[in-house]
């Protein structure tokens, strides 16, 4: 009955099938792209940073050293290799208003950054694909709804809502992860929304359903992961974006508290000495800056992987 | 092909189907009346031009039509239980296992993120408890009968990874993955080429011989058709306008539409200048005009001088034992007597 399979080895069945879904050709052409690569390259640098602090730094970030060396409060760097005379401690990035180790409280600073980025996005994403996901899939008056409410919130400058909600729920970090991770929802939200719009009306959504698949299982698992690379990008690039939200809520005391060492509330806290002592607004600036650039480089390489045409068009 | 008449209960029993779309230009009747029977294991062709209601048929009947859409009125009898009284979720158990659908565009009908064989294993487990690796050596079994070569390692590759003819084979292997009763194939063919089309009717052809299951086979190509099909229901604006056996169909086309279709297929060996068309469009299907919706484009209505065609509407007729069509050109009605008497004589005998 059926055609036999024809006795020579064809093309076809020397080929490995194994590695060759859409996800993993979108790595591989992401890990030829230069943004990509130095995105992926900073930020490996600093989840390692983060994961070995302890060894990494000096001393305890959040000791003051007082009576513990003879070092004045805010001095400068002072680098053994570099000239520093040898009878001083050595500090690579000098000491704040407390007297505290500056390199060391920027390389814990690192966890925290890390942390908030991955934590605020992660629940963003999770609540913000389901809201969308149903919101996309139903249409109609519940779509309308849920809608209406993300327009709300979008509506509002996203700074703007953060203070508002750190100023119901509570200063503190955890307070203010929720309000960076409320204001994100709306991004996803609508981000999956309009995929799941566009993807409903495809044919093998009409195929699935034709086979007898029911409509939760057809939008969560025949729907969603082709929806997956898109979410990606914008999830990346949020990171970025978060952190450097949470180092702004900290920059003006609603989130991170001192002393915990994170970049914001270090620059929050000594942006006074910014013309006497620059080393302390210079360094937590700076690893701000890097640690957003990584994401954004990672973010736009994840775009231009999956879509090829899109990085064509941008380079011509 | 004649072994396969209706004669026993029919498998499926389409009554008066009628799904309009309510659309802001006002109401489109896509299927307007729609009346027919397939009988087990028998192959029944609906064919009919772009937007004559084929497709929304085939929908209709899976119950898959999507707003503004809407079924409004009749019956689809599945071996005497109405589809249409079933609720989604008892719908959702129907689907697939008693009816499945394969369709025109195959690969885009596969969802590109997951391999073939995730696709066809899920088949199983939405309908039946079974292990995964049976499923997977079920799969794999199919894809052999649907004659995909070396379908062990093909069962990993992703959709964009098959042509196209391979696809459709892939969707057949999930269609009938449950053996369904009956098979809808919305147009399998058509976004294929010649000799991938020929393949994928062979397939058909050798399924239909080897399974129970009865195919709609919905098309708009004749050739397709007289090849497969033991009974043929022509569609014009959203109804049936002939019916009947392939081989009587195929001799003696009674609708001026059906002829006209006959006439424009090139034929083999015959020299014209142009292949004769069918003047003018499908009418609209919305705010239609009173009487036969063919009559715009209808030559016969001018050669006989009709003026019954442009007012009242025909009723599908059966003219011949099993042949039924909807025209004036053979029905009775007041003050009309149809011109092509002879054949109304022999209805009457009947």
């Amino acid at each position: 009955m059926a055609v036999q399979s024809p006795p020579v080895a064809s093309v076809e069945q020397v080929q490995d099938y194994r590695n060759n879904s859409l996800l993993f050709l979108t790595f591989r052409r992401l890990f030829r792209q230069r943004n990509a690569q130095v995105g992926m390259l900073i930020l490996g640098f600093l989840v390692l940073v983060a994961i070995f602090a302890p060894a990494l730094a000096p001393y305890d970030p959040d000791q003051s050293l007082i009576g513990v060396e003879s070092i004045d409060k805010r001095a400068g760097p002072c680098i053994h290799l570099l000239g520093c005379p040898a009878d001083q401690p050595e500090h690579y990035m000098g000491v704040d208003g407390n007297v505290r180790d500056q390199y060391s409280r920027i390389i814990y600073g690192t966890r925290v950054s890390l942390f908030i980025g991955f934590s605020t996005i992660g629940l963003a994403v999770i609540f913000g694909t389901i809201i969308g996901a149903v919101s996309g899939y139903a249409g109609g008056w519940v779509d309308n709804i849920i809608m209406r409410i993300m327009d709300v919130i979008l509506a509002f400058p996203s700074f703007l809502l953060a203070i508002a909600i750190i100023t119901v729920l509570g200063r503190g970090l955890q307070n203010a992860l929720y309000a960076i991770a409320i204001v994100n929802v709306p991004v996803f939200a609508r981000l999956v929304r309009s995929s799941v719009m566009s993807l409903k009306e495809l044919d093998f959504v009409t195929a699935s359903r034709s086979l007898g698949a029911s409509p939760l299982r057809i939008l969560f698992i025949r729907i969603l992961p082709n929806a997956i690379p898109t979410l990606i990008v914008q999830a990346t690039l949020s990171i970025g974006g978060a952190i450097l939200e949470a180092a702004a809520l900290s920059f003006l005391g609603l989130g991170a508290q001192p002393p915990l060492a994170e970049w914001g509330t270090m620059l929050g806290t000594e942006r006074n000495q910014v013309f006497t002592s620059p080393h302390l607004v210079f360094f937590p600036g700076i690893a701000i800056m890097v640690t957003v650039l990584a994401f954004n480089l990672l973010g736009d390489g994840f775009r231009d992987a999956m879509d090829p045409r899109l990085a064509q068009l941008a380079k011509s | 092909m004649s072994t396969k008449k209706t004669t026993t209960q029919p498998l499926l029993d389409v009554q008066n189907l009628k799904t309009y779309f309510y659309t802001d230009d006002g109401v489109l009747t896509a299927v307007d009346g729609v009346d027919f029977q397939v009988a087990p294991r028998q192959v029944f062709g609906l064919v009919g031009e772009s937007g004559c209601g084929k497709s929304v048929t085939s929908l209709s009947l899976m119950r898959l039509v999507d707003t503004p859409g809407k079924i409004v009125d009749g019956q689809v009898l599945l071996q005497g239980e109405n589809l249409l009284d079933k609720t989604p979720a008892e719908m959702t158990k129907v689907r697939g296992s008693q009816i499945s659908m394969i369709f025109q565009q195959p690969k885009s009908s596969l969802n590109p993120v997951f391999t073939i064989g995730d696709q066809i294993v899920e088949v199983f487990k939405i309908h039946e408890t079974i292990s995964e690796k049976d499923a997977r050596q079920q799969a794999v079994e199919l894809l052999r009968r649907v004659g995909i070569p070396d379908p062990e390692r093909k069962a990993q590759a992703y959709p964009h990874e098959l042509s196209g003819g391979q696809a459709q084979r892939v969707m057949i292997a999930m269609a009938l993955a449950l053996k369904p009763r009956l098979l809808i194939a919305d147009e399998p063919t058509t976004a294929l080429d010649a000799t991938i089309q020929a393949q994928i009717l062979d397939l058909m052809q050798d399924l239909r011989d080897t399974t129970d299951t009865a195919v709609i086979l919905i098309t708009h190509d004749l050739g397709v058709i007289a090849e497969l099909a033991d009974r043929v229901a022509v569609m014009y604006a959203g109804k049936i306008v002939e019916e009947g056996d392939t081989t009587a169909l195929f001799d003696k086309p009674l609708h001026p539409y059906t002829q006209g279709l006959m006439g424009s297929i090139p034929v083999l060996g015959d020299t014209k200048e142009r292949l004769e068309v069918i003047p003018g469009n499908v009418p609209s299907l919305i705010n239609l005009q009173p009487g036969c919706r063919f009559a715009s484009r209808c030559g016969a209505r001018v050669e006989h001088n009709l003026e019954i065609c442009t007012q009242v509407e025909p009723d599908l007729i059966e003219f011949d034992a099993g042949h039924k069509v909807r025209c004036w050109l053979y029905q009775e009605h007041a003050g009309h007597t149809p011109p092509l008497k002879a054949f109304a004589d022999k209805k009457d005998r009947k």
